[in-house]
């Protein structure tokens, strides 16, 4: 079930657009912030709300890249692999990563603290190699920076 | 030099103007002055400028504007839709006016909104803008409370509600009818045209999407009349534009300069030139969807002329700079790359074809090219060539491979003769 304070956001943003359905993906959003993922079963009771199936929904999740069908650790990291990033440095920064935390790419660690993600472009290409955890966003990053930014998050 | 689209912004990445700070530098001057002119005027006004699209494909904003139903029969609402969705790798123009000027972006979708009569504006941002959805949600807040927006705008009879939207990631929401079948909470699979969105387009009204570069001249135009604007650009193209530059150059960043200067100016003036110890191999001139440019392509101007008179587009204007030390077919590989997993999956020669082309980059990276394979590339630029898909992202994604096929042919041909990636 929903939470009440979920459908109350959700509720929320009604009014932002001439149709209930287009208020889906704000609400798949609202839903992964207070639970860190969209399960099948509040696809089901999303569906309740806009009158959509929630299959009509997992078409919708599916298709953005940052919306998580599948639990995700506490904090995001979100490793840009595009161009400008790849002539930076990515491949260096990426390993540092991956085996620092003993996860590949689109895994999370034992103790649910990281999950990892490769991201596409984050337009900060001047700044490359680029990446972020949750909300912050940082520019620069080598590899020997890695350990100072991830004790940052618990 | 002018420049009016960055002359408010803070240099060292401080807060933007906030709505006072703004008006005192004569922010929201436009709007009082369209409010008193006929809503055609100002799209006369704007075609007049010459101003082109900045998201890309450099159409005509008047005439996009003039497009849209007027007067007391035209179907309502009417939307204007800032995209503000920047995902095209290499690009990173928009974030700068998104973050250090919100307000200017407010005042140039005001302004287009009432031009075509408008009743809702959206901005459709990326979901990664994390700082320009807080500055937009502010500014917008701010706007509303000095009635710049929301019901009898300043006390005119127009009125204009404004909504942030916040997306998920995926490149094809850039795309202008993809966006529009993702406001309405659908999948952003493109739309077929005709109908044109000027005419149909969210929930089948009436709908303008622009580019927010393009929308920040807005007010400019209004305050300073077509004229002015034609003479800033150094060319047939009008206006200034943002130009960027990444890659292993000295001062890699972003710069507001006349439309139409040159490639070499801003590789070597502003970008400082080229690291110490690497030499220029080519760049793409605007983004990771357009043709290679090369060494001998330095004195091009950087409009849309120009650019495509050389073989390639303006694109965005922001350019990704190649160097000797970096592999050519690595990096059409992580651009292929890219494309093949944003392709929205909707025409088969896109889908398939993408992944075909990523997967013959990378068995060329990893050793394992064989010699037929620049057909099989060669094939595919043509089988998604410009009119065999339903969108614009396959042609785009040919382009950077077609032009490294033609200038880097033999760094391919090594990859299969060597059996190896000569830069690992
Ligand atoms: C795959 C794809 C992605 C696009 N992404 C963007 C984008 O992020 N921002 C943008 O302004 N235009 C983007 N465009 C171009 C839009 O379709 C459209 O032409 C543009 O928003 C119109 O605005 P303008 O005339 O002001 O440039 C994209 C096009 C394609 C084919
Ligand atoms: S060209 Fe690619 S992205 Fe565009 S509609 Fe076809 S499959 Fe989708």
């Amino acid at each position: 079930m929903l939470t009440p304070e979920e459908r109350q956001e959700i509720e929320a943003e009604f009014p932002r657009y001439p149709h209930k359905q287009a208020v889906c993906l704000d609400a798949m959003k609202i839903i992964q912030r207070h639970r860190g993922w969209v399960s099948d079963e509040s696809l089901r009771d999303l569906g309740e709300i806009l009158d959509m199936t929630a299959e009509e929904l997992d078409g919708v999740a599916t298709f953005y890249n940052l919306v998580f069908r599948r639990p995700v650790g506490r904090h995001v990291v979100l490793i840009c692999d595009s161009v400008s990033c790849w002539i930076m440095g990515y491949e260096k920064l990426c390993q540092r990563l991956t085996s620092q935390l003993g996860v590949d790419l689109g895994g999370t660690t034992a103790d649910k603290r990281f999950t990892i993600l490769p991201i596409v472009c984050l337009g900060t290409c001047d700044h490359a190699p680029a990446m972020m955890v949750d909300n912050d966003l940082y520019r620069d990053v080598e590899a020997d920076h890695i350990d100072d930014v991830l004790t940052n998050y618990k | 030099m002018e420049t009016p689209l960055t002359k408010n912004i803070p240099s060292n990445g401080n807060a933007p103007l906030d709505l006072k700070a703004y008006e005192k530098a004569g922010g929201y001057e436009s709007l009082r002055k369209s409010l008193r002119m006929p809503p055609n005027a100002i799209t006369e006004l704007v075609t007049k400028s010459k101003l082109r699209g900045r998201g890309g494909a450099g159409f005509s904003t008047g005439m996009k504007w003039s497009f849209v139903p007027m007067g007391k029969d035209a179907p309502h609402p009417k939307y204007l839709v800032a995209n503000a969705d920047e995902m095209e790798p290499g690009t990173f123009k928009d974030r700068l006016l998104l973050e250090g000027d919100p307000h200017q972006l407010l005042e140039g979708m005001i302004a287009a909104a009432y031009a075509i009569q408008a009743d809702i504006a959206y901005i459709f941002l990326r979901a990664e803008y994390k700082l320009a959805a807080e500055r937009l949600g502010r500014a917008i807040a701010e706007a509303y409370e000095r009635s710049y927006l929301g019901r009898n705008i300043l006390g005119s009879s127009y009125s204009l509600e404004m909504y942030l939207h916040v997306s998920a990631g995926r490149y094809m929401c850039g795309e202008e009818t993809g966006l529009l079948n993702a406001l309405e909470g659908k999948r952003a699979n493109p739309r077929s045209k005709p109908p044109f969105p000027p005419v149909s387009g969210l929930w089948g009204k009436p709908t303008i999407v622009q580019n927010v570069e393009t929308l920040c001249n807005v007010p400019h135009i209004i305050n300073n009349g077509p004229e002015w604007f034609i003479r800033l650009g150094l060319t047939a193209d009008s206006g200034t534009k943002l130009y960027g530059a990444s890659g292993k150059v000295k001062r890699p960043g972003l710069w507001e300069l006349p439309m139409g200067t040159t490639i070499r100016e801003i590789l070597i003036e502003h970008a400082g030139g080229m690291r110490d110890g690497v030499k220029l191999r080519g760049l793409l001139p605007g983004g990771a969807s357009t043709d290679f440019l090369t060494e001998q392509h330095l004195d091009v101007r950087m409009d849309f002329r120009e650019v495509q008179k050389a073989g390639s587009r303006l694109g965005t204007g922001t350019m990704i700079v190649l160097d000797d030390h970096t592999c050519p077919v690595g990096m059409v590989w992580n651009l292929e790359h890219f494309f093949s997993q944003e392709s929205c999956g909707w025409c088969t020669p896109c889908w398939s074809g993408l992944n075909w082309t990523e997967r013959i980059l990378r068995a060329m990276e990893e050793g394992r090219g064989q010699p037929q394979d620049l057909e099989k590339l060669e094939f595919q630029t043509k089988f998604n060539a410009p009119g065999h898909t339903f969108c614009a992202l396959a042609p785009g994604a040919m382009e950077p491979l077609q032009s490294a096929l033609k200038y880097f042919r033999e760094d391919f041909e090594q990859h299969i003769r060597e059996h190896r990636c000569p830069w690992k």
